[in-house]
């Protein structure tokens, strides 16, 4: 009797928790007020439409974008060799390379930024644009070994044999039947790869130097300057933006099953 | 005549770093035969095929295909199919463009590309299967196709990897004949390799018989059947109760035992089938420890002074009680004699 009482009550509070800082954004975006209040003061769609006009933020939209698409990029021509060696090959040490390649989750993202900026854009006088890059590239590498991996071990390594014999080479044979059959796992790394770099902030932080921010250092800054609910509209837009590509990503490869 | 020696494996090593799977291979193939690779797990057998396939190098020896020597050769220019034991479809093409794969990458496009899979496909019966995902087939059907994409090829040998392990009984049935019927319609040489005597025997024109990496007998399945020429073949086949022999005397457990007849005289060691023992009467005498109905006949296991027995004997006649002494006597004269006792 208690049980069917309350675990109906749990659920709630945990989607309460989970869900509830995400609607009170959603309402003091739509607010009429000059400040970021909540409950909202009155309903406008002014400071959603005010996002689009502060400059920063679209060329640090446009500087996210490129990271976020850039760096999976390179992650996953990094990752996709990588992850076949590893599934495919006895390679020596391969636990160590895993472990390695996985580091950048584990290791706390101030530390890698801080390590960063004092080994490679101090000494190297590295571009901060260049630097950030490399930040993400690393970052998303983790998360594109693993899911690529995960498709990789699902498939059965005989038929590359069997395009062998077929007459194809053996690269012809990794493209003619590894890849197409590891798609949706690529799709899937691509998806988290840049959501993972698109909300990363404390690396980003390091980083970031004049006039080359990231959206989400951006936001911080502006809202050290300006405590309007702008901040809020864009905060509401980037994760509906996030939302549609999970939902789209679910809806269209089952994306669940790769992660 | 190079027809008897269409592929031909000359001092074929094969090994996998320092360990030695098969050492100094020869063997002689003959052009459109259906040749069994017999033997159990690790003596060899796949590591063999993977040779001929080309999908393993060998450290030393050579391969001759059709007087051409493939050693070197490497395995997507080689003439040569492999149906694999699990298949090996590619998931994401249907059974046409499966069947297709092949010969797209020879550079056939067009009607006679799609003459030239309708076809495979016919051979196996699966025209009508054609856009269906491997996935969406059975384990026969998806046996099936693998067979027409390496047929379509028109290798001049074709390997296949246990093909029957991974069907139920039944379909096994089914797909010996069909395996028998395309190669003789196409006269495709063909090698499969097999851990099971009873698909060897059936099927197969000439067997192989591979332990430990060497070859064992090779013969006719009549010859493998009914001469065998080891203790290992003897017990493979079936003859259960193996014996080497000592002069002409019989080696037991426990010492050596008179025959009621002369053994022939270049023979190492004698075995009988369970069905070729004698039961009721004779020198010998053994307790029932065991009995089992296979139906039209009866099994027993005997304890002897000679060690366990195993004798066979007509359902029809009655059954004898489990305990109790029984007389019986191993014949040489059906006794088939080994030349070789490798493990006695």
């Amino acid at each position: 009797m208690t049980n069917k009482l309350f675990s109906p009550i749990i659920l709630l509070l945990v989607l309460a928790f989970l869900i509830g800082p995400f609607l009170i954004i959603i309402a003091a975006s739509l607010s009429a007020g000059e400040t970021l209040a909540f409950p909202p003061q009155g309903l406008s769609l002014r400071w959603v439409l005010k996002v689009f006009e502060v400059e920063s933020f679209r060329a640090s939209f446009g500087i996210s974008m490129f990271l976020a698409i850039g760096g999976t990029l390179a992650a996953l021509i990094l990752g996709i060799p990588a992850s076949y060696a590893l599934s495919r090959y006895k390679v020596p040490g391969a636990e160590t390379i895993r472990t390695i390649v996985s580091s950048p989750i584990i290791v706390p993202g101030i530390i890698v930024g801080l390590a960063l900026l004092r080994y490679f854009v101090v000494p190297f006088n590295f571009g901060i644009l260049f630097a950030l890059f490399l930040a993400h590239t690393a970052l998303i590498l983790p998360y594109a070994v693993r899911v690529v991996s995960a498709s990789l071990n699902n498939l059965r390594s005989d038929i590359e044999e069997a395009a062998v014999l077929l007459g194809s080479s053996r690269i012809g044979a990794f493209f003619r039947v590894v890849m197409p059959n590891i798609r949706g796992g690529i799709l899937a790394a691509f998806i988290l790869g840049f959501v993972t770099s698109f909300n990363q902030v404390p690396v980003s932080l390091f980083l970031s130097g004049p006039g080359v921010r990231t959206l989400p250092i951006d936001m911080l800054a502006y809202m050290e300057i300006t405590y309007d609910p702008s901040v809020a509209a864009l905060s509401a837009l980037l994760a509906f933006m996030s939302l549609g590509i999970v939902f789209l990503a679910e809806r269209f490869l089952g994306f669940s099953r790769y992660v | 005549m190079s027809d008897a020696r269409f592929l031909c494996l000359e001092k074929l090593t094969l090994s996998y770093g320092k360990n030695v799977a098969v050492p100094e291979m020869n063997l002689d193939i003959g052009k459109g035969e259906l040749v069994a690779l017999l033997g159990p797990s690790g003596c060899g057998k796949t590591t063999t095929m993977r040779a001929i396939a080309g999908l393993m190098e060998p450290s030393s020896g050579a391969i001759i295909l059709d007087r051409v020597d493939i050693t070197r050769t490497p395995a997507n220019k080689r003439p040569v199919g492999l149906v694999f034991q699990s298949y090996a479809l590619f998931p994401h093409l249907n059974v046409y463009e499966n069947v297709a794969f092949g010969l797209k990458l020879m550079g056939i496009r067009g009607k006679k590309l799609d003459d030239k899979v309708q076809e495979g496909l016919r051979t196996v019966g699966l025209s009508k299967f054609a856009t269906r995902k491997p996935a969406e087939l059975s384990g026969g059907q998806q046996q099936r196709v693998s067979l027409a994409r390496s047929m379509v090829m028109e290798p001049k040998v074709l390997l296949l990897d246990e093909p029957l392990s991974n069907l139920d009984a039944r379909l096994r049935l089914e797909m010996r004949t069909e395996l028998q019927r395309v190669q003789k319609e196409s006269g495709v040489t063909m090698i499969f390799v097999t851990h099971d005597q009873v698909e060897a025997l059936a099927m197969a024109d000439r067997i192989i018989v591979m332990l430990d990496g060497h070859i064992e007998q090779i013969g006719t399945p009549e010859d493998i059947y009914n001469r065998p020429v080891s203790d290992f073949v003897a017990d493979f086949v079936g003859f259960e109760n193996v014996f080497a022999l000592e002069g002409r005397k019989l080696k037991t457990p426990t010492g050596t035992v008179e025959l009621s007849d002369t053994p022939p005289r270049d023979a190492k060691g004698l075995a009988w089938r369970p069905s070729m023992v004698t039961l009721g009467d004779g020198p010998f005498e053994g307790t029932i420890r065991g009995t089992s109905f296979a139906g039209g006949t009866r099994e027993y296991l005997l304890d002897t002074p000679l060690g366990p027995i195993k004798a066979e004997c007509d359902a029809s006649l009655p059954a004898h009680e489990f305990g109790s002494v029984l007389k019986f006597d191993l014949p040489v004269t059906k006794a088939a004699s080994l030349s070789r006792v490798g493990s006695l």
